[in-house]
Order: structure tokens, then C-alpha cells, then sequence
């Protein structure tokens, strides 16, 4: 049987010890009535080799086109190094170390982790990850409620630049508790939140305001003015980041006068691969006044009874398996071992790598953008500065140009129509330092291609 | 085992770096539009290390784990079983690892054919008539099943159900859940033999009654016997049966929750289908669901037309709870837990349940026979098991933690501590199916020996862990010092 | 056995409360209470000026391995949260009926009589019936 080492003698053993007849026996206690006979959906077992032909027959199936998506999960080159290391046994089948004697390389890693993503965030605290970007983000609108002790609305600012996954999951995962967001509109020619457009919240109870940077739209907003803005009235400010930028972009902790005060972001971009979707990881930090109300696991450095330097979980109190219906959050289970990819891929990166990585990022898109709007109906959505993506405008529906795309052999982005139907036809395009010259130029004769086959269409 | 490891900031030296994986170009005047208001003053302070040097450094701190890949690991209520590698290999195939989670669904069929078949699988071994894959873990799926459960009565115009009851050893999950829901936690006992006392439930519920959350079996690691009359009981009041899928593995093809009665449930794929906890995640959390509820779940859930895979459409599903992930949960995690499930087939799904309770309930006799008091005496073990300590504690005063430290010095990961709360200074006990008779008698082997140790020479149990590259590491100070990250002063 | 100072009054969530000579009250955490919750790594003490109700959570003391709330023994308005706390939380285990104390109070007219406190004596009752 697969991965039971038993012969047919350990089992007759077991039993005489035990004192059953049969394995049968042990489930005696369970009512007949309740006991299920086959599992005739499940298909018959396969072994490794058959398994392996199967998926790779899958995979097949998927191909592996040339890419132009961005729009919250990013491709990035990942050293070999950083899977093949997180995928050592002693990393990958390790639980959660509640056992610190035995989890010094987990505890040691999250702890660096912490220390890395605090300081690329400009925060003072990390916790040791939340699920996703978007997770984290609903996270953080609940640890604002928790930690703005003076205003009583629970009301949440939310900008429509803000992914529109994010806000979904900000709604799905926070609204049963009371909290209410309310969406900013944004410009219309510069695709940014206007500072201006706040100004019917004056004098009112405001909780929190989020601010995505860059937004979903690829674009800077600017944080310096939408930061104060909250913090002269008593509202939170959450950050949205995308990690890769901030070796370019001013960090949160440095928004405004006094900076963000809780900052999450998606770490995908980190050593992570696209892989659909997940796992990924979402990463949270804030102000050491607010360490309290953060969710999630947090390891801290102490000393061990011989006074030698170890690390542990601590701060423990604030979660579920402590405090229960009190809890900051429900979570548990985190994304451990994504974190740790992100950790050693941060190492390889340094500030060198990861700065370069962003700089390639942002000249690869740049070019694309100029490369693209050269196309007949073709042209650039917003003006201002982006960071490696940005809105293109189509003078024809975007769908059927993807897909002539896509039947190329190349996925050209994402449609805006189910998001942002009132910008007409939009298209979201990326371009990382993984692609090449030749790749922009193969999508640049592609879209000519597809623009035409779309309207003969 | 190794000793300490530096920390990878003190292997930094300025314009060091691993540029093999840097990129060469990066453009002509490349940020010459950003404006300086939005730019970074000076680069981040990350670690300027060496590719050898940042390999050395993670590789030594793996050696500092214990895994299951190097160690027994019987930690009950988590399903530490192996990890099948080919689980990993063919998960980490590179169109999987490269696919956009946006890119169209011609570009997924693959993709898409083994979700759809994973909810199809998850359905019949649960007796369910829906599931979604995208919670994240375990508490996320009990967050998409109470917010179902809530939902459902919303739906129905029964807007005062907001009461979730839990027994009083349930896991700390279970009540947070129910608060992150925006429902009330009314906790019940459970009698002496560990099933949920009926009395008690039948006071509790009512028309405020939401529903209740159950693990069975349960976290006393024994099968609620009274399931029947509980879902009677929950159902006639207008309450819902939410199933935590803890302790799947204990039932796997011998019971289904579905016909036990239940409306909706988690199933922690990361323990009962062997996907790895990675030193604390990824997990996930696919929730299923009753027919009633299926309206309900969240999105995005994979449909069949013909030979095409697609995602059913928010329009398709508008009462839907919504998304809970940005775009489709941890897909890799659902990869390797369909390839579990295709490698172990309808048969292994049985044998799964059968070894594991054989494996726990041997355990159990022998270390009874060793000398160690069972919680629960009379019950079968389901696939784990309470050892509590309170004699050896009065005896000895060595406590049940001081056992588990000891154990980690013998070779042994040391079993949960402490939980549930109700038994005191009790070992939960978890051994998996995967586990050979040699492993489990070697366990019961160093147990016998800490035992004969507390009595011999207590104060050698007491301060135990003596050979882990730390000693007993001081939580207190860890909590009134916070040293949360790393700073070239930092001083002890 | 824990100590039960004969002067205070308490309650059943093991708070202790001292009439002061101006009227006010003190408040705090018995000695079994600070004992059972262990080494204290954090206290959170109410601010001055808040309103409180008889039994409404109004402090939080945490150690490694629990947290508890802290509840108001009687209504009325809190007049000070002890401010050593936050940097010494380990007070209250060191000395619960005297530097340790969490909050002093105003109480609302009645609100004494009207709290049911225990006396020493059936508090010590009630320690003794949960086994401590």
C-alpha cells in the first residue's frame, strides 16, 4: 500500500498486542449505519511512473507562452538555489516551530525574514506572513479598526486603484465584522486617487485610508499627500506595496511626515513562481506601538537557560490557540515556506540585485509601452509616471485581440472591461527584466497582427 | 545536532553580492521619470552576502530542524506523515510553475482538468455535494464555512442566528473563527468519556443558534458517538453542522462527514493528503458543502462543459461569499494534494483511516503497558490519543513538558503539549499511518526511558533538552524584551 | 495557598478593590490570580476619564502562556491606570496589593453596594471550591 511500510505480520502483531481481531474491530465504536462501503468516485491508484506521465502530459497541455501579464503576481528571474534549498526535507516537512529547541532554522530564518521585510518596507515590525497580498490586506483593514482606538466608525477608505481582487477579498473577509468601505474615485487622465476627492470627508470619522503603490493601474500615486492628509485627521494609513519596487520607490515608512502605519503587500515577487496563483505569501508590518494588534505569528530573539542568543515565537497572546474567540485573527497556518524562498531569495538579490531587478523592471516596461503605442489605435491610457506596468487604450474590444494573441503564442495582458468598463477598452501590460528585446518586439508584430485579424473579426 | 549560525547580516560586507543573478541590463537612463518626491533615498539594507555564503548560511539553518523527513514526528491534531516527493517533482513541473494565474483558460486546461478532478475526488471521500479549493488553511476555510453558514440564514431572512457553539476543547480556531464571522462563541462541556454532553447542547441551542462546530474524531482524539442525535439535536433547533477536518485522517474511507450529518467542512489538505507544513505553510483548506449551501461557496470554483475546463463566473454564482484569495488559493498546495490522492487511489484512501488507528491505538497499548496513563482508558484511540502525566507530575514533578523537551534529546519530536486544555499536563499523541511498527516501539522505548529517568534523576528531565543546539530558551524575556529584528547594536 | 489581605474586598474574577480615604477606589489582580497566569510580559492599564460599567473589560494582562481580560468590579469613572506597568508589567506578580495595581476609580453613586464584592473570607470560599 503507498507509504505504509506494514507486512501483513507487523499487522498480525499489532493486533495481538492491541487485543482486536481485526483492523475492523478498532473502528467498532463508529454506528454501522454511518460506515461508507466504496468510494466508487475515486479513481483506482496510480504509481510514480504513471503519475509522472500523467502530469506531464498536463503540463504539456499549458504550454508556456510569452508572457505580458502583470497585474499582481509578476514574473522575475528566481535563483536555482533559493527552490532548491527550500525544498531540503528539513525545511519543507517541518511543522510550525512550537518546539523551538527542535526549530532553530525555521525560527532563525522568519527572524531574518522579519528583519529584511522591515527594512525594505522602511517599517519597525514584521510579522512571519500572512496568506496572500490580498488576505493581508483585509488583515490589515481589521488590525486598523483594532489599533484606532479613537475612532468608533470602522468606515475603511478604499481607492478604486486598488486591485479589485483586493477589494473583494477586503469585503468578503472583513465585512461580517462591521467594517464598511467606502471607494475613492480616481482620475480619469492620470489614473491616480486625486487628494482632492477626499475632500467630502471632512470632519468625519474616517478609520483607516489604503493606498496602493503602485497602483493596480501601474501608476505612482502620491502617498506623501494622501498620508498626511489621514494622519491631520486621526486615520490610519495602510500601504499596498509590491516589494520589487521599493528598491526604487520611497518606502512607506517614509510617506508623508510620518509615515504609512501598517504596510502589507503580496511577496510573490520574491523567489516565488507564478504556479496559478499560489502558494504565495502576503507580508504585514507596522509601528512597535501597534505590535499587539498585528495577526499572525511573530519570532522573536532571546536567551536560552545557559544564556546563549536562540529564537522563539513570542508575543503568542495574541493568537487563536490563546486567546480563542478574542484573537487578533483566525490564522494559524501561515505560508512558511514561501517566506523562507523569499528570505534566501533577498540574500542572493542584496540591495545590488534587487535594485537592478527593479530598474530592468521598469526600463522593460517603459520600452514595451513605446514599443506597443506605435500600433495603429494603440496609445497610453494615463500620463505620469509607472512602475512596471501600464494601461494601454485600444479603439477596438480588447478580448478578441487576446485572444489572437494568445493563439500566437503570447498572452498580452489583462482585459480591463469586467474591472473598469468605463474606461472603454483597456488593457493592463508588464514587462519584468525577464523579458528581452527580442520578446517586445515579437509582441509589438504580434499586436499589429491581432489588431487586424480582430477587426476583420 | 549543529550549533548556532550567525546571522546572515553578519556575513555582509559592502559590494559583495551574488551578481551571477542580477540582471545585466537595466536600461538606458531608466529612471530618469520617476520623480524625485517618490523615489527611495538610499538602496535597502539587505544582506550583501555571496552565493556560497547564502547557501551555507540556509543550509546549515535547515540542519537546526527536526523534519519529517528526518525524524518521528508524532504531533497529535497535525498529521505529520511522509511527504511524497513526487508530490513536490511534479507539482514544480515548469509550465505549472510558470503559469500566470490570469492567463486564459486555453492556456490551463492541464491545470484546470486537475482541480476539477481534486473537488470532484474531495466530494465523494467527504459525502459532499460541493467544494472550493481557494482557502489558504485550515482557519480560512473555517472562516468560508461559518461565513456560508451565515450567509445561508441571511438568505433566508433569519437574521439573528449569529450564535456558533463549540465543546470547550475544541481548537482555538474554532472561537476565533466564529468572532472574525461577527457570530458569539457559546462553549459546551464534554462528559467524562469524551463525547459532547447532550444536555448541555440541547440547553444551548435555540433560534439565535447559527451553528456548531465539531471535530470528530474529536480533538480527545476519540469518535463522538452521539454524531446522530448531535446533528438531530443542531438541525431541528435550525442550526448547521460545520465539520473542522483536523482529524480527517482518522476516517478517511471508513466514515464520511457528509453522512454523518454535516453541512460543511474544511479539509486541511497540508495533513490528511500529505501536502508538506513547510515549518509553518503553506497549508490548505478546501472547504465542501450540502447541497444548501453550495449557492454559497466561494470563489473561484473550476466547472466541467464537455472536454473544457473553465471557472465559473461571479455571475454565475451571486450568492456567493466571494474571494477569499486574489486569484485561486495555493494552487501548487492542491497540485501536490491531487497527486497524493491519484497516487494512493480509492484503496490507499482506506488504508489511510485503517493504519493510522492501527498505528494509534498500538501505540497506546504499549505505552499503557509501559506504565502511562491514558486519558480517555476506555475508548478506542481514532488516529491519535491523550497520554496525561498528572501522576508523574505529583510523583516526580517533572511535567509533561519537561517530557517533550527530553524527547527532543532522545530523537523524538515531542507530541502536542498541553491541548487540549481540559486534560491536564497531557502528551496528544499522532502517530500517522506512515510510521513502521520499529519506529513506534522505538518511541515507546525512549518514553519508558524518560519515565525510569523522572524517577532516577529527575532534575535530568527537568532541564532537558541538553544536546539541541539551544537549551531551553527563556519565552518570558523573548516577550517583556521584543527583539523582533536585527540591528548591528543589539545587545544581550 | 495564595495570600488574602483581610482589608480588601474582591470578586469572583479574582480582582482585588482598596477604598482609598478620598472615596476613590483601587484596583487589582489577586495574588492567586497573578500566580496562576504566570510571569506577566504585558499590561494594559484603562486611560483616565473612561466610563466603565460593573464587569466591562477594561484591562488586559498577558503572560507567555494566556491573557486575560481584567474587569471593572464596579461602575464608574476611571481616575488612573497605573503607569509603571507598561515597562514593569513583572510588578503585579512581585506585588499584587500594592505597587502592582492596575487602575484607580471613582465609583458611581451606589455603585459600591450595588457590586456584590466578596470579603476575604468567601473569597478565600471560592478559591478553596475551584481547587486553588
Amino acid at each position: 500500500m503507498a507509504f505504509i511500510p506494514h507486512t501483513e505480520a507487523d499487522v498480525a502483531a499489532m493486533l495481538a498486542a492491541i487485543g482486536a481481531r481485526s483492523i475492523e474491530d478498532l473502528f467498532a465504536e463508529i454506528p454501522p449505519s454511518l460506515r461508507v462501503s466504496s468510494l466508487a468516485g475515486v479513481p483506482e491508484e496510480l504509481n510514480e511512473m504513471e503519475i509522472g506521465r500523467l502530469m506531464s502530459e498536463r503540463a504539456a497541455q499549458d504550454g508556456t507562452p510569452l508572457s505580458f501579464l502583470g497585474a499582481g503576481a509578476y514574473e522575475h528571474h528566481i535563483p536555482a538555489a533559493v527552490w532548491a534549498i527550500t525544498t531540503r526535507g528539513e525545511f519543507y516537512s517541518a511543522y510550525t516551530p512550537y518546539q523551538a529547541e527542535a526549530s532553530q532554522g525555521t525560527l532563525q530564518t522568519t527572524y531574518e525574514f522579519q528583519t529584511m521585510i522591515a527594512r525594505l518596507t522602511g517599517m519597525e515590525v514584521a510579522n512571519a506572513s500572512m496568506y496572500d497580498g490580498a488576505s493581508a490586506t483585509a488583515e490589515a483593514a481589521l488590525m486598523a479598526v483594532r489599533a484606532n482606538r479613537k475612532s468608533k466608525s470602522a468606515r475603511i477608505l478604499v481607492p478604486t486603484t486598488l486591485h479589485p481582487h483586493y477589494r473583494r477579498v477586503a469585503v468578503a473577509m472583513a465585512s461580517n465584522q462591521g467594517l464598511r468601505f467606502e471607494e475613492l474615485p480616481y482620475c480619469t487622465v492620470e489614473g491616480v486617487t486625486l487628494p482632492a476627492s477626499l475632500g467630502k470627508y471632512a470632519g468625519e470619522d474616517v478609520t483607516a485610508l489604503l493606498i496602493q503603490q503602485p497602483n493596480f493601474f501601474g501608476r505612482l500615486e502620491d502617498v506623501d499627500a494622501l498620508t498626511d492628509w489621514a494622519h491631520e485627521r486621526g486615520t490610519l494609513v495602510i500601504a499596498v506595496v509590491n516589494p520589487t519596487s521599493l528598491a526604487l520607490l520611497k518606502p512607506p515608512g517614509g510617506w508623508g511626515s510620518r509615515g504609512a502605519d501598517i504596510a502589507v503587500g503580496e511577496g510573490q515577487p520574491l523567489g516565488v513562481p507564478l504556479s496559478s496563483g499560489g502558494p504565495y505569501f502576503g507580508f504585514m508590518t507596522t509601528r512597535m506601538e501597534y505590535v499587539r494588534q498585528m495577526p499572525g505569528r511573530i519570532v522573536g530573539r532571546t536567551l536560552d537557560t545557559t544564556g546563549r542568543e536562540g529564537f522563539t515565537l513570542t508575543l503568542q497572546a495574541r493568537e487563536q490557540h490563546i486567546r480563542r474567540a478574542k484573537a487578533t485573527s483566525n490564522i494559524c497556518t501561515n505560508q512558511g515556506l514561501l517566506m523562507t524562498a523569499a528570505t534566501i531569495y533577498l540574500s542572493l538579490m542584496g540591495p545590488q540585485g534587487l535594485t537592478r531587478t527593479a530598474a530592468a523592471s521598469h526600463a522593460r516596461s517603459r520600452e514595451l509601452v513605446a514599443a506597443l503605442v506605435r500600433t495603429p489605435g494603440v496609445r497610453l491610457a494615463f500620463s505620469g509616471p509607472c512602475f512596471h506596468e501600464a494601461v494601454l487604450l485600444l479603439d477596438r474590444p480588447v478580448a478578441p485581440v487576446l485572444k489572437a494573441l494568445a493563439a500566437r503564442g503570447i498572452l498580452g495582458g489583462l482585459d480591463l472591461a469586467p474591472y473598469y468598463p468605463e474606461l472603454g477598452p483597456a488593457l493592463l501590460v508588464c514587462a519584468t527584466e525577464t523579458k528581452t528585446a527580442a520578446d517586445l518586439e515579437r509582441y509589438r508584430a504580434s499586436l499589429s497582427e491581432a489588431m487586424q485579424a480582430a477587426r476583420a473579426a | 545536532m549543529p550549533t548556532r549560525e550567525k546571522v546572515i547580516f553578519e556575513y555582509s560586507q559592502p559590494g559583495r553580492g551574488a551578481s551571477d543573478q542580477w540582471p545585466h541590463y537595466v536600461g538606458v537612463a531608466p529612471l530618469a521619470d520617476l520623480p524625485a518626491k517618490l523615489r527611495r533615498s538610499a538602496a535597502p539594507e539587505l544582506p550583501e552576502v555571496g552565493e556560497l555564503e547564502a547557501v551555507r548560511h540556509f543550509t546549515r539553518l535547515s540542519q537546526l530542524n527536526f523534519s519529517i523527513d528526518t525524524h518521528f514526528y508524532p504531533l497529535g491534531s497535525c498529521t505529520m506523515k511522509y511527504n511524497p516527493r513526487a508530490c513536490n517533482q511534479y507539482a514544480m513541473l515548469p509550465q505549472f510553475l510558470a503559469r500566470h494565474p490570469l492567463a486564459p483558460e486555453s492556456h490551463g486546461q492541464g491545470f484546470l482538468a486537475c482541480m476539477y478532478e481534486l473537488q470532484e475526488m474531495l466530494k465523494e471521500v467527504t459525502g459532499m455535494q460541493g467544494v472550493a479549493l481557494s482557502p489558504m488553511a485550515g482557519a480560512h476555510g473555517e472562516f468560508a464555512g461559518v461565513a456560508m453558514i451565515r450567509a445561508y440564514h441571511r438568505a433566508r431572512g433569519d437574521l439573528k442566528r449569529n450564535e456558533i457553539i463549540v465543546p470547550e476543547a475544541a481548537h482555538g480556531t474554532n472561537p476565533a473563527t466564529a468572532t472574525m464571522c461577527g457570530c458569539v462563541v457559546r462553549e459546551i462541556p464534554v462528559n467524562a468519556a469524551g463525547d459532547v454532553d447532550l444536555a448541555a447542547l440541547k440547553a444551548a441551542v435555540g433560534p439565535n443558534t447559527a451553528g456548531i462546530m465539531l471535530t470528530n474524531p474529536s480533538t480527545l482524539g476519540v469518535f463522538e458517538r452521539g454524531i446522530e442525535e448531535v446533528a438531530r439535536v443542531v438541525h431541528d433547533a435550525g442550526g448547521l453542522l460545520y465539520y473542522d477536518g483536523a482529524n480527517l485522517n482518522a476516517i478517511l474511507g471508513k466514515v464520511r462527514p457528509g453522512d454523518m450529518g454535516f453541512d460543511c467542512l474544511h479539509m486541511n489538505l497540508h495533513k490528511t493528503f500529505s501536502t508538506p507544513h513547510g515549518g509553518g505553510g503553506p497549508g490548505a483548506g478546501a472547504v465542501g458543502v450540502a447541497a444548501r449551501l453550495a449557492p454559497f461557496l466561494p470563489l473561484p470554483v473550476v466547472d466541467r462543459e464537455g472536454e473544457r475546463y473553465r471557472w465559473l463566473t461571479e455571475s454565475e454564482m451571486p450568492q456567493s461569499i466571494g474571494r477569499l484569495s486574489a486569484f485561486m488559493g495555493n494552487a501548487g498546495v492542491l497540485l501536490r494534494a491531487y497527486i497524493y490522492m491519484r497516487l494512493l487511489g480509492r484503496d490507499g484512501m482506506r488504508a489511510v483511516g485503517e493504519y493510522a488507528t492501527l498505528n494509534a491505538n498500538y501505540l497506546l497499548k504499549r505505552l499503557r503497558d509501559a506504565g502511562f496513563e491514558a486519558a480517555y482508558p476506555e475508548r478506542r484511540a481514532g488516529h491519535e490519543f491523550i497520554v496525561t502525566l498528572r501522576r508523574q507530575a505529583r510523583e516526580f514533578n517533572v511535567t509533561a513538558m519537561d517530557f517533550a523537551k527530553r524527547l527532543l534529546d532522545l530523537g523524538f519530536h515531542a507530541p502536542t503539549t498541553y491541548f487540549p486544555l481540559i486534560v491536564p499536563e497531557c502528551l496528544l499523541i499522532e502517530p500517522t499511518e506512515t510510521e513502521s511498527r520499529e519506529m513506534l516501539d522505538a518511541f515507546v522505548a525512549a518514553m519508558s526511558q524518560i519515565l525510569e529517568e523522572a524517577r532516577q534523576e529527575p532534575e535530568r528531565v527537568r532541564s532537558a533538552p541538553h544536546t539541541m543546539p539551544v537549551r531551553r530558551l527563556d519565552d518570558v524575556r523573548a516577550a517583556r524584551h521584543l527583539d523582533l529584528t536585527w540591528t548591528p547594536t543589539t545587545q544581550h | 495557598m495564595s495570600n488574602v489581605p483581610a482589608d480588601l474586598k474582591y470578586t469572583k474574577s479574582h480582582e482585588w478593590v482598596r477604598t482609598l480615604k478620598d472615596g476613590t477606589v483601587e484596583v487589582g489582580i489577586t495574588d492567586h490570580a497573578q500566580h496562576a497566569l504566570g510571569d506577566l510580559v504585558f499590561v494594559e492599564v484603562p486611560e483616565a476619564g473612561r466610563a466603565v460599567k460593573a464587569d466591562e473589560a477594561c484591562a488586559v494582562v498577558e503572560s507567555v502562556k494566556a491573557a486575560s481580560d481584567v474587569y471593572a468590579p464596579l461602575a464608574g469613572e476611571i481616575t488612573a491606570g497605573n503607569p509603571k506597568l507598561s515597562d514593569a508589567p513583572e510588578t503585579v506578580n512581585s506585588d499584587p496589593y500594592g505597587e502592582g495595581w492596575l487602575m484607580r476609580m471613582r465609583p458611581a453613586a451606589g455603585a459600591i453596594a450595588a457590586a456584590g464584592l466578596l470579603s476575604a473570607a468567601d473569597y478565600s470560599q471560592v478559591l478553596a471550591a475551584e481547587g486553588g
